[in-house]
């Protein structure tokens, strides 16, 4: 049985509809991803999960039951918050233990519980702070703690790392996706970051537009995408047009093909089964491992190379010159 | 071409720059407030002398003395302290309520209708309110009026027939008196907490509710608590103003003298400024315990 599912989710606000339809089922023990650009309607679909929102039709069930009405406070399901929403005038144990004391847990062990949640999190020295004597990352544990406290079966986690800089962000990453093998419960996380999203996820929803454009691996999503929108979504993409696919290809069905897949070709021929175009190289953007090179085809579509670095591959040519590019036919992904 | 000179010299100089921002308002402060304030306490520690009738202006508790060892006074002190405790509790405990609505449930539109509607009151005439109250609660007046209309005239008169707070009519009895001060008042306790309501993130509330809280749960421990510093700024306002008022008890409700009245006849008719002056000294010496008190429970905590 699914530890989560919607079933045709709607939820609109006035006249915008943030939901649209949305069906979904997370099994027990996943570690899900909600991916998309703000206002895609992922947090929407957290928040009818957490019971802060309930959806205008469809339903939300919870281990196969049905919860569509049920308050927050009746479901088993606990949230770490984008801004944290720790209690500033509580200390950071009592902050940890208030999921115990709202459930009349007695003072003495809901302490006891409350520094070994803190244990867990490594923050047990840091019990009798108050939350703005922390840092970001600390708040975020704390965070975890408190939700983790109650031992829910599904913890969701809107945007757990957005306000985080980057290398703390990294370090979370790994430590998140360890403590959820570690408990073993359902972890649902909402993100616009496609790179947390493949690295940390079994699977991942792509949103767009209120709409769960395509539900799969982080593996089939970066490798077979569906769409344009989630090829450009999911990693950078060429998506190429049904008009110029036609031309190259025979065939009239756009398809996207990364950048890693094209190669600038140096001595003019293109090998067997591989489809070439030519176009004007038209700048070139240093970015450390690779470098990306826009090339413009005669119909004016810009395709995006990735040369490595790195690896002693040919220099590209200067810009503003013509070249002929190329990539292996298996490795475009045609789209719908 | 002045100005930019100016500009050029003061930059740079940070501390001249302050010093000479601050200078005229530090003077106004602390020539009018405080230095009025000192001179004030000052004078309650002199007395008067009783056959000249005049201030003997040396150092002395003899005032302090006639202020509490005095039953009269023992008295205006704890009527006024807790018509003011009174005042303020029923001023929290209207205000609550329609302060959460205005911060937290009201759409645009009908918050700024509610600030308006709040604030309304105090742009007439605090003379005109006061007198306007006499006469909607006298005898004939219309709360009577309406009441004996509904047939509660026999309710109005048991609740004036209860000894100390009632009297004749509304607008001679102490429960008049506190109608009128809680109406007065009531803006000033409403407009902080609305404001220390409006800073409480709604991801706060979510979190609770998200941990096992119910509504009343997450009152009590996340709303409440939060509010504190709004509540205690209100009634900071509440207790203040009716401790120092003099006008309403003079306009409104029974003979008994109240604090204000006191320092308004002592420093007037009577002539006794040094009296005056301890008299006035009680609500700051109140107000200090009470903000300590506050404090102590944590209402700044969250500041």
């Amino acid at each position: 049985m699914a530890a989560i599912e919607l079933r045709d989710a709607c939820r609109a606000f006035g006249p915008v509809v943030a939901l649209d339809r949305v069906s979904l089922a997370i099994a027990p023990g996943e570690f899900f991803a909600l991916l998309g650009p703000s206002g895609s309607g992922k947090t929407t679909c957290l928040r009818l999960i957490a019971g802060f929102d309930h959806p205008n039709s469809g339903q939300v069930l919870l281990d196969g039951v049905d919860v569509t009405d049920v308050p927050p406070f009746e479901r088993n399901v606990n949230t770490v918050f984008q801004d944290y929403a720790l209690f500033p005038h509580m200390n950071v144990a009592d902050n940890v233990a208030y999921g115990l004391r709202v459930r009349g847990v007695a003072a003495a062990e809901r302490r006891k519980r409350a520094l070994e949640m803190l244990d867990l999190v490594q923050l047990e020295s840091f019990a009798d702070r108050r939350p703005t004597q922390l840092s970001g990352g600390q708040r975020q544990r704390v965070a975890l703690a408190r939700a983790l406290i109650n031992q829910p079966k599904v913890l969701l986690l809107d945007e757990p790392l957005g306000a985080l800089d980057l290398k703390l962000r990294e370090e979370m990453q790994s430590e998140l996706k360890g403590l959820q093998q570690r408990l073993g419960i359902t972890f649902v996380f909402v993100t616009h970051d496609q790179g947390e999203a493949l690295s940390m996820a079994n699977r991942v929803a792509v949103f767009n537009a209120g709409r769960i454009e395509q539900l799969d691996t982080p593996r089939a999503l970066y490798t077979r995408p569906k769409t344009a929108f989630v090829a450009g979504f999911v990693g950078s993409a060429n998506v190429v047009e049904p008009a110029l696919a036609e031309r190259l290809t025979g065939r009239a069905q756009a398809f996207a093909i990364r950048p890693e897949q094209i190669r600038i070709l140096t001595d003019g021929a293109a090998p067997a089964d591989h489809v070439s175009v030519e176009g004007v190289l038209e700048d070139i953007l240093y970015h450390g491992a690779s470098s990306r090179c826009h090339v413009r085809s005669d119909d004016g579509t810009v395709l995006t190379v990735a040369q490595a670095e790195s690896g002693g591959a040919a220099k590209p040519p200067a810009p503003g010159t013509r070249v002929r590019i190329a990539w292996p036919q298996a490795s475009a992904v045609p789209l719908d | 071409m002045l100005a930019r000179s100016v500009s050029r010299f003061l930059h740079g100089r940070r501390g001249f720059y302050l010093a000479l921002l601050l200078a005229p308002p530090l003077l106004w402060l602390g020539t009018v407030y405080l230095g009025s304030l000192f001179t004030l306490l000052a004078q309650s520690f002199y007395a008067i002398d009783e056959f000249t009738a005049r201030v003997v202006p040396e150092l002395t508790l003899k005032t302090y003395r006639q202020l509490v060892e005095h039953p009269a006074n023992v008295d205006i002190i704890l009527r006024t302290v807790v018509m003011a405790v009174a005042v303020t509790v029923a001023s929290a405990v209207i205000a609550f309520p329609v302060a959460n609505y205005m911060a937290r449930y009201a759409g645009r539109r009908m918050k700024a209708l509610f600030y308006v509607g709040v604030m309304l009151p105090m742009w007439t005439s605090y003379l005109v309110k006061v007198y306007a109250w006499r006469l909607l609660l006298a005898k004939e007046g219309i709360v009577s009026w309406g009441l004996t209309g509904l047939g509660l005239q026999s309710s109005l008169d048991r609740l004036l027939a209860v000894p100390v707070v009632g009297g004749p009519s509304l607008a001679s009895s102490y429960i008049g008196m506190f109608i009128v001060f809680v109406y007065m008042w009531l803006p000033f306790m409403i407009l902080p907490l609305a404001a220390a309501l409006e800073r409480v993130p709604q991801s706060l509330l979510q979190a609770s509710a998200d941990l096992g809280a119910r509504p009343g749960q997450t009152f009590r421990t996340v709303v409440l608590p939060l509010a504190l510093p709004g509540l205690a700024a209100g009634s900071i306002f509440t207790f203040s103003l009716t401790l120092g008022d003099y006008i309403i008890p003079t306009v409104v409700g029974a003979p008994g003298y109240f604090i204000g009245m006191m320092v308004y006849q002592q420093q007037g008719t009577a002539g006794n400024m040094p009296l005056a002056a301890a008299f006035s000294i009680v609500p700051i010496v109140l107000i200090a315990i009470y903000l300590a008190l506050a404090r102590r429970m944590g209402a700044f905590d969250a500041l």
